[in-house]
């Protein structure tokens, strides 16, 4: 399975912040931490704080910290954020024949499995023993 | 403080009731069946129970080593696992899933398999937190 750079960089600060909630990182740290560039980590930052995973600290000692919970939130929560819900997305052309129709199917299983695991996958899981 | 025990044909009651209490259906005979047979049963069978130091069902796993069903070398088997919803979150399931798979080892396997609804998040994070992940089968269907 293929994530966008931008849910892989999500899903690489919301574990790393989440391993430990008190502690505040800048995305200049979390951006040297995973050998991306600054500018694409800090978009993604943003749109984690809105969607209320991570809290922005302002100020000199600034950074961002996890705000989560940990045993709630899945791997999927987060996916979600960067990436079209499995099955919601745009419908291509082909698909009303008996073949696309066919594909469809097997693309949907495929879809189901991953959401699936996605949503089985909690923080707390990932950080206790990384698969 | 929970503490687990194997289960006894007098727990039928509590375990039938949790059982119906959190499926929406009762299936007394069911469980009966599954008491005779894993209660007490051959060693390879496994049926515990967790209680409160009140002595109350908190909940209970049952199990089995099987071999080579679908061609795969034995493995201990998770058939069924419920915890009282008021008694989540404290450890319960987590100590049924460790002291059946203690059971397993002891019998000498090396992997415990499941099946579960892949639409039940609840019960496969549950399972994932236990360590488990995607096993070497794949579970085919077909409408007949």
């Amino acid at each position: 399975m293929k994530l966008q750079t931008a849910t892989r960089l999500g899903l690489y600060a919301v574990l790393e912040l989440a391993r430990d909630p008190a502690r505040t990182l800048s995305s200049a740290d979390l951006a040297e931490r995973f050998g991306v560039s600054t500018h694409h980590l800090a978009k993604v930052l943003r749109t984690l704080a809105t969607a209320g995973l991570v809290h922005a600290e302002r100020g000199a000692s600034g950074g961002y910290r996890f705000t989560g919970n940990r045993r709630r939130l899945t791997l999927m929560d987060v996916v979600a954020l960067f990436e079209p819900m499995p099955g919601h997305r745009a419908k291509e052309p082909g698909e009303d024949t008996d073949i696309g129709a066919a594909l469809q199917r097997v693309l949907a299983e495929i879809d189901e499995i991953a959401e699936a695991t996605l949503r089985s996958v909690s923080l707390e899981t990932m950080l206790k023993q990384p698969m | 403080m929970i503490a687990i025990r194997p289960a006894e044909p007098v727990d039928l009651t509590a375990i039938a009731a949790l059982d119906a209490r959190l499926t929406g259906q009762a299936k007394a005979a069911y469980w009966q069946d599954m008491l005779a047979r894993y209660a007490g049963g051959p060693p390879e069978r496994h049926f515990l129970v967790a209680e409160t130091a009140k002595g109350a069902l908190a909940g209970f796993i049952a199990g089995e080593v099987r071999a080579w069903e679908f061609g795969q070398p034995p493995a201990g088997w998770v058939f069924a696992i419920q915890v009282d919803p008021k008694l989540r979150l404290k450890g319960t399931g987590s100590a049924l899933f460790e002291a059946l798979a203690a059971r397993f080892k002891a019998q000498g396997v090396t992997r415990v398999r499941t099946l579960v609804d892949r639409k039940d998040h609840l019960i496969l994070s549950f399972f994932r937190a236990q360590g488990m992940t995607a096993g070497p089968s794949l579970q085919l269907d077909k409408a007949l």
